[in-house]
């Protein structure tokens, strides 16, 4: 597979609510942010754009349509949606450069969780005939994956408050975090249960926003005379819905992408990973066989802001951008969708 | 560069208002082990599923692509789910392809399903937010007053809608899939059912139909040992435009003129009359025919109607370039599968797989798909010759 | 806050009523439930996974072997709910497990009716609590309790004996819908009875309604420009069939108009004529409701009615008018 260069990322601030601003109003700027970075005009210069969202986070069917209206598509251009996290949306467009349709790409996500009942609305993506009557929501699926592995002895409560504390002490130097503080992990456990055994703090908070990226070849990264990373490798698998057949203290699916993405072929110096939970991180940790030298989560991750449908391709702006910046040579990024990890996207990125 | 690909397997269900025999899974997993058997492979074949479908809302099943895993055989694959409104099943089947041409797959499913019947599609599609235009007469409401003024452009004669509606019936009546079965419709029943949105009757709206459809693509090794004839995929296009902007041509938007060209260029095709032996065309309201056979250049600008008037897309007549010879989406309209079906039955003719409704000898067909307000648009052309 | 002020929100429902077909596994599974009966399927490996799903995970086969199983079991899992929310279904606190019936090989999700959270724990037996009257749904099983726990009240049997084939699934989400900024000044202006659209600053077409952003350029928009009562039909249709919820008899005109100085059209009732006169180029005016009915809506305009100007050329219709004149 050939190298593909990510030259430009941008994120809005995750808001608890965005009120006013509409989707286009959410997006437009973090494209004007990328277009500069990348020193192009607007997405009449690449040669494809993708993107990802899902209608039912704002309730109107064809949400995604608007986000057309943000792009300057006049003349028309080359253009695709995923009813997925946008880090898909780069996949696809991954896929287009590899068979040579396309020398450059411009991806986006965005939500706006903020109009409806989050965990209500997401209980709807789960089996229609068993699950969703029930209106069981994804964070009660998170909570008992959490028993499980606290039963079986693989974590504790405090390992699970340590991965919150790190995550908002890092966010406190990440400018676009929602949630951010300088407290410890103990006194994080005298916080009240929210959904036992998780606290509200083992949850991502709800947040609104988008985020943009742009990709090329290396050729044209080269020729456009911009910094970037590398996409070494990345590859997206999903598992079983029957949740009863899984072992939920693992993500098979996440370690068999991470093989396939190539992520043991070198030392990782960062991992942005995407656990809406905190135990999620635990999991994912050992899926993705990352050891105590990688830094996870710098950004403060998911739990320190969760723009949904953007958040999977913020991961891999996160590293991409720490390559560029010279703070890592070599990182990994992952994204998620579904109940308990049911559905994983791993990329290797490193320095050029 | 890409590398070749081929469709080397094709399945569908039966069409119909409603498949009250299955579940979503039961419907989605009838096209695909269809398609499955048609290339001669099991499960362990498949490298990777492609999902695509209109508004989750249609079903109320928020990314049904992770409920449709195991029905689809996917556990510890890749799935990944296109929506790109009523252009879906091509942009689906075009994201597909794109996992073989990159070389990445060898061999993948590609599935596209509605099942419209589980709600209301036409009241899905208008449910009003706060502080929008509660006006909204559904698909129809929209797209009428475009008809309109093509034909005051065009000054096509009153009928050339009628005889689409008729054209296409009588071609699906060949099909046993498809959804309606009307062998002996005629003009005047056409004429004669009810108006909806004047200028478009009844008859010369698509109907609501449950159905999947699904196709197996694969490499050029593997398509080489198919046990059926591979169709080859020799260009793939999309293109968007807003929905709205001061300005938009929208009788013939300039995303479907741009994306004909590209995808023809990239197949070797000059005129689209003559290279291509039939094409499968989204048309879901009558008059879109000679519309589109415009904007896809089989036309002169405002002549599009003088070859539906003279047979020329009619299978049955002999006419030279016949046009939705499965009946197309005025006779069956699975929203998020209609697109794929477009794209499956172009692939079917030049494998000779078409049956009743084959065009004799078809060697290269257009599949094409259109969503939105006529602003996303996805081809493909197929051969049956290798590039 | 200024800003705030201008701020539109709304609650507002997103509900369908969906009936679904189950297809033959799930519509005997539910059978069973009417019945107050538990049934697993076997998998391909023989394990019996619950509830009975109808493709194998990790073979893809089609599964069809049933198999009866008793109706309680363990808790494999839990998790507590304290703050019950409106669509669960208990209003009282309580816990989502994973319960393996005896005799299965793979947990299902329900709920537990447990009173406390100190009452539940791993590995606690448990025991189904039919609802006293079943329907062929998940929710036939009114939880589960403690298998200590006496079970009191009155069955009442189901009679029917056809095989479930569909279930109802009425959905229905709130959600609180915020207007954008530009269509927050724009209804704010149209309560006062005023058309105000949006210039792109790139273009210098004007949008209305305006919706902050120019779709061709891609830029925001921000100069406002107001506009006056007079239309040009651009297109139309006459609407034969009724729309639920629509107060409006057909048949009736909907119309593209551009409004004068605007570049896009946008849909409106046209009346006070005959639909058959009703033509593309026609000059029509606004009628406004009576001021005290005025609301943050576009329906503060009743339709559009023809006015007596001479019909626009067609190649006049929505183009762009040079700022000097």
């Amino acid at each position: 597979m050939r190298d593909v260069a990510i030259v430009a990322f941008a994120q809005s601030n995750c808001q608890r609510d965005a009120g006013a601003q509409n989707e286009v109003e959410l997006i437009m700027p973090v494209l004007q942010e990328v277009y500069k970075q990348a020193g192009i005009t607007n997405a009449q210069d690449v040669d494809f754009t993708c993107s990802g969202s899902c209608d039912y986070q704002q309730g109107a069917a064809f949400a995604f349509v608007a986000g057309v209206d943000a792009l300057g598509a006049v003349p028309p251009i080359k253009e695709s949606h995923v009813e997925m996290d946008a880090a898909w949306a780069l996949y696809e467009a991954w896929l287009k450069i590899q068979m040579g349709h396309a020398e450059s790409a411009l991806l986006y996500g965005f939500g706006k969780s903020s109009p409806g009942e989050l965990p209500i609305v997401l209980s709807q993506q789960l089996d229609p005939y068993y699950l969703a009557p029930l209106w069981v929501d994804s964070i009660a699926f998170a909570a008992m994956q959490a028993r499980t592995m606290l039963d079986s002895g693989a974590i504790t409560e405090l390992d699970m408050a340590e991965v919150v504390a790190r995550s908002r002490n890092n966010a406190l130097s990440n400018p676009y975090a929602q949630l951010k503080s300088d407290g410890d992990a103990a006194s994080l456990l005298d916080e009240p249960m929210y959904m036992s055994p998780l606290r509200r703090h083992d949850c991502c908070p709800i947040s609104d926003g988008a985020c943009a990226m742009i990709i090329c070849t290396v050729e044209k990264a080269e020729e456009w005379g911009k910094p970037y990373a590398v996409i070494k490798g990345i590859d997206h698998r999903i598992e079983t819905h029957h949740i009863g057949s899984r072992d939920l203290s693992r993500s098979v699916s996440t370690e068999i992408a991470g093989k396939a993405a190539g992520v043991a072929s070198g030392p990782v110096d960062v991992a942005e990973l995407y656990a809406p939970f905190s135990h999620q991180e635990i999991i994912l940790k050992q899926a993705l066989g990352l050891s105590d030298d990688t830094v996870i989560n710098p950004s403060g991750g998911v739990l320190a802001g969760n723009v949904m449908m953007a958040s999977g391709l913020s991961r891999v702006g996160e590293v991409a951008m720490r390559i560029i910046r010279g703070e890592a040579k070599r990182g990994v990024a992952h994204a998620t969708s579904g109940p308990c990890l049911q559905q994983n996207l791993v990329t290797v990125l490193e320095a050029k | 560069m890409a590398q070749l690909a081929a469709v080397v397997g094709v399945g569908q269900t039966k069409y119909k208002t409603k498949r009250k025999d299955v579940s979503i899974a039961g419907l989605v997993r009838e096209a695909a082990i269809a398609a499955l058997e048609d290339a001669d492979l099991t499960w362990d074949d498949i490298d990777a599923v492609i999902l695509g479908k209109a508004p989750d809302m249609f079903e109320g099943i928020i990314m049904p692509e992770l409920y449709l895993t195991d029905a689809l055989g996917c556990n510890g694959k890749p799935m990944l789910r296109v929506h790109t409104a009523g252009s879906v099943g091509g942009s689906t089947a075009i994201v597909a392809a794109s996992y073989v041409q990159s070389g990445v797959f060898k061999r993948i499913l590609t599935v596209s399903f509605e099942k419209q019947s589980e709600s209301n599609a036409m009241w899905a599609l208008s449910n009003p937010q706060p502080f929008s235009p509660h006006l909204n007469a559904g698909a129809g409401g929209y797209f009428a007053p475009i008809i309109r003024e093509y034909m005051r452009r065009s000054d096509a004669p009153y009928d050339a809608g009628i005889k689409v509606a008729v054209k296409d019936r009588l071609h699906g009546a060949r099909n046993p899939l498809a959804h309606l079965q009307l062998p002996n419709i005629t003009m005047k029943e056409v004429e004669d059912s009810p108006m909806l949105w004047e200028p478009l009757r009844f008859l010369e709206a698509c109907p609501s139909s449950d159905g999947a459809c699904a196709m197996i693509i694969a490499n050029e090794d593997l398509a080489t040992k198919s046990p059926r004839k591979p169709a080859w995929i020799r260009g793939t296009a999309m293109r968007s435009e807003p929905t709205m902007y001061a300005g938009r041509e929208q009788v013939n938007p300039q995303a479907g003129i741009d994306c004909a060209k590209d995808v023809y260029a990239q197949a070797g095709i000059h005129n689209p009359r003559k290279d291509l032996d039939c094409a499968e065309v989204y048309v879901p309201f009558s008059w879109y025919e000679p519309m589109w056979l415009e904007n896809l250049g089989f036309a002169d600008v405002g002549k599009g109607w003088e070859l539906t008037m003279n047979n020329a897309t009619s299978l049955i007549e002999g006419g030279d370039i016949p046009w939705n010879c499965s009946g197309g989406v005025l006779s069956s309209n699975p929203i998020g599968a209609s697109g794929m079906i477009r794209f499956a039955e172009a692939a079917q003719q030049v494998r000779g797989e078409a049956h009743g409704h084959q065009v004799e000898g078809a060697k290269t067909a257009l599949g094409h798909a259109y969503g939105g307000g006529a602003q996303f648009f996805s081809m493909w052309v197929v051969s049956a010759d290798k590039p | 806050m200024a800003a705030s002020a201008e701020v539109l929100s709304q609650a507002f429902t997103l509900g369908y009523t969906y009936t679904r077909s189950t297809g033959p596994i799930v519509g005997q599974f539910l059978t069973s439930l009417r019945n107050r009966k538990m049934v697993g399927i076997k998998a391909s490996d023989g394990k019996v996974l619950m509830p009975p799903v109808e493709f194998d995970p990790v073979s893809a086969a089609a599964l069809t072997e049933f198999v009866d199983l008793p109706d309680s079991g363990v808790v494999k899992t839990w998790c507590w709910v304290s703050h019950p929310r409106k669509a669960h279904p208990s209003d009282k606190p309580f816990a989502w497990a994973m319960i393996q019936l005896d005799g299965a090989d793979t947990p299902m999700l329900h709920w537990v009716d447990a009173g406390e959270e100190v009452a539940m724990s791993t590995g606690m037996r448990v025991k189904v609590r039919w609802a006293e009257e079943t329907k062929g749904l998940m929710g036939d099983v009114n939880g589960f309790v403690p298998d200590a726990m006496a079970l009191l009240g009155d069955l009442k049997p189901n009679d029917a004996t056809d095989t479930i084939t569909g279930m109802e699934a009425p959905i229905y989400l709130t959600y609180n819908f915020t207007a954008g900024k530009a269509t927050a000044q724009y209804l704010h202006s149209i309560k006062k009875g005023q058309l105000v659209g949006q210039r792109c600053p790139n273009c210098r077409n004007v949008y209305i309604p305006p919706r902050g952003s120019c779709a061709a350029c891609g830029v925001p928009t921000v100069e406002e420009v107001v506009l006056g009562n007079k239309a040009t039909v651009e297109s139309f249709t006459i609407v034969y069939i009724p729309i639920p919820g629509n107060p409006i008899k057909p048949p009736y005109v909907i119309a593209n108009l551009v409004l004068d100085g605007a570049n896009l059209s946008f849909l409106h009732l046209l009346s006070e004529c005959k639909n058959e006169d009703v033509r593309i180029g026609m000059r029509v005016e606004a009628v406004w409701k009576p001021e005290e009915e005025w609301g943050y809506a576009m329906e503060n305009i009743r339709y559009f009615k023809p006015i007596d100007e001479p019909d626009m050329a067609f190649s006049e219709i929505g183009k762009l008018i040079d700022e000097g004149k």
